[in-house]
């Protein structure tokens, strides 16, 4: 068989892995801005559930999440009565999603606490309520601080697809490995995946950094 | 004599075991302009703190233009303020800091209309044009569209007097505005505030080490040692024929420094 002819299966792979990890880090963002903000919440009980998110997320690895979410999961759900069968697309992102947010949720926090102390005092004297101090004030600068971090986090969660595979989602890794399986040619069938990866991780990677200049252009005016 | 529009009765403030405010009495007039002078840590800043509502009391009451700052009366008994109250009192006050604490990521511009806009709920197009005229009144209206970090020291600060304006304050606190700059950058920062001084119904505090600059503006100037006022008057009387001993120590020190 010609290594061409592994192209188009490989694509379609591909092309879930990117659906997957596009929904996966949005998820993944939305989980880090709700539990980093809310681990700094004055309530308590929405700051011990983040806190408790982010530490059972953080302390054990993707994998077991991903099997307990895929097989245990349903089992409890019968135990309970509640169908809690999901199809492996929404098991692997909503995985990669709690995973990847529960590291986020730490940046989100730690972003928003390197805010100056005085920004606060500004806003206090200018009368900003709590809540118009987070949005307008410190989130708006911490932001920027986050987004290389972002980056690297947005990279590590297209890396982590290939796990999906294990559940018997059909992304890039999966592909790969039906194919070597189909036609022994290892070698091949690998450098291409490799290749493969890197190319999105590079998209990524640009896609970020415009992102990251985005959030950030006040700090570049005039320079 | 009318209401003073502040005053601190037998205040108390302190930070552990250090007692900063120590039975502080102080009172301000309607339209006063006070400076307050006074070795490091002997409480300035924190006087002014304490009327932002930046630093709690321990003892005592501050009363604004009559009425409990940190307290609230229920049934004739004075209850800790609720941040209700708190934020009703604040809009009277309007504070400078030292090292300007603008906001990095709005525009000058901005920097004036978001409070105004957001916390007074005034409309846009009105605060934008107060906006512009204080920017005017500051000398800064052709910088309006630049960032913080675009400009100078001395604009910053400038802007950081006119957002505080912004907020139509009965109060104007000044923390050693002038502290942070570059020598040649203070007197366009003093030139401003002098121009406030001259209004009227507008009252002043004021911290700083310009005792020059006290001396032209101030109505009264407050010698502050160990949390208390030890000494005051007007500046004639303050500066050029201070009674008390660590008065006189002090002003020898910061007006010749060698
Ligand atoms: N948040 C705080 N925690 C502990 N101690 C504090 C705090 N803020 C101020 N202090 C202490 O309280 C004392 C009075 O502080 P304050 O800032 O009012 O002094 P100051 O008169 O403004 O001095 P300076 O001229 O140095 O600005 C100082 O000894 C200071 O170290
Ligand atoms: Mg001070």
């Amino acid at each position: 068989m010609e290594w061409t002819s592994y192209l188009a299966p490989l694509l379609e792979g591909a092309w879930v892995t990117v659906q997957i990890t596009i929904y996966s880090t949005i998820l993944g963002a939305i989980l880090a801005f709700a539990c980093g903000i809310g681990k700094l919440s004055p309530n308590i009980l929405i700051k011990s559930v983040s806190v408790a998110y982010i530490e059972i997320f953080r302390g054990t690895s993707l994998l077991v999440q991903l099997f307990w979410l895929y097989f245990a999961l349903p089992l409890v759900g019968q135990a309970i009565g509640i169908d809690l069968r999901f199809p492996p697309v929404v098991v692997g992102v909503a995985a990669l999603g709690l995973n990847i947010g529960s590291y986020g949720a730490e940046v989100v926090r730690g972003a928003i606490q390197s805010v100056a102390h005085e920004q606060y005092e500004a806003a206090k004297a200018l009368n900003f309520t709590p809540r118009q101090t987070l949005w307008r004030i410190s989130l708006p600068q911490a932001i920027p601080e986050m987004m290389p971090t972002f980056g690297n986090l947005a990279v590590q969660n297209l890396k982590d697809t290939a796990l999906v595979s294990l559940i018997s989602l059909s992304d890039l890794a999966f592909r790969a490995e039906h194919i070597r399986n189909y036609t022994q040619d290892s070698t091949t069938v690998y450098t291409l995946v490799l290749f493969m990866y890197f190319g999105m991780a590079l998209v990524l990677m640009a896609l970020m950094k415009w992102l990251e200049r985005f959030v950030g252009r006040w700090r570049a005016a005039g320079r | 004599m009318s209401e003073p529009i502040i005053k601190f009765d037998k205040v108390v403030k302190r930070f552990g075991d250090l007692t900063v405010l120590d039975e502080l009495d102080f009172q301000v007039e309607q339209g006063e302009k006070v400076t307050i002078i006074g070795p490091s840590g002997s409480g300035k800043s924190t006087v002014l703190r304490v009327l932002m509502t930046l630093e709690k009391i321990n003892e005592g009451v501050v009363y604004i233009g009559g009425e409990p700052l940190w307290h609230e009366s229920r049934n004739g008994k004075l209850h800790e303020a609720s941040e209700a109250h708190l934020r009703k009192m604040r809009n009277q006050m309007g504070m400078v800091f030292q090292q300007f604490n603008l906001f990095p990521h709005m525009t000058v511009l901005r920097n004036l209309t978001e409070a105004p806009v957001r916390v007074l709920g005034m409309s846009k197009a009105d605060v934008r044009q107060r906006g512009e005229e204080l920017l005017d009144l500051v000398g800064l209206s052709d910088q309006k569209d630049k960032y913080p970090h675009q400009l100078s020291g001395g604009q910053q600060q400038r802007v950081g007097i006119a957002r505080a304006l912004a907020m139509r304050p009965r109060i104007m606190l000044f923390d050693e505005p002038t502290s942070a700059l570059d020598p040649e950058l203070v007197g366009e920062v003093l030139n401003v505030i002098r121009r406030l001084a001259k209004e009227h119904d507008l009252t002043m505090l004021l911290v700083t080490h310009e005792m020059h600059f006290a001396q032209q503006i101030s109505d009264r100037v407050c010698f502050f040692d160990k949390g208390k006022i030890k000494e005051q008057g007007t500046p004639e009387e303050l500066f050029k024929a201070p009674k008390e001993a660590r008065t006189q120590e002090f002003l020898k020190a910061v007006l010749n420094p060698d």
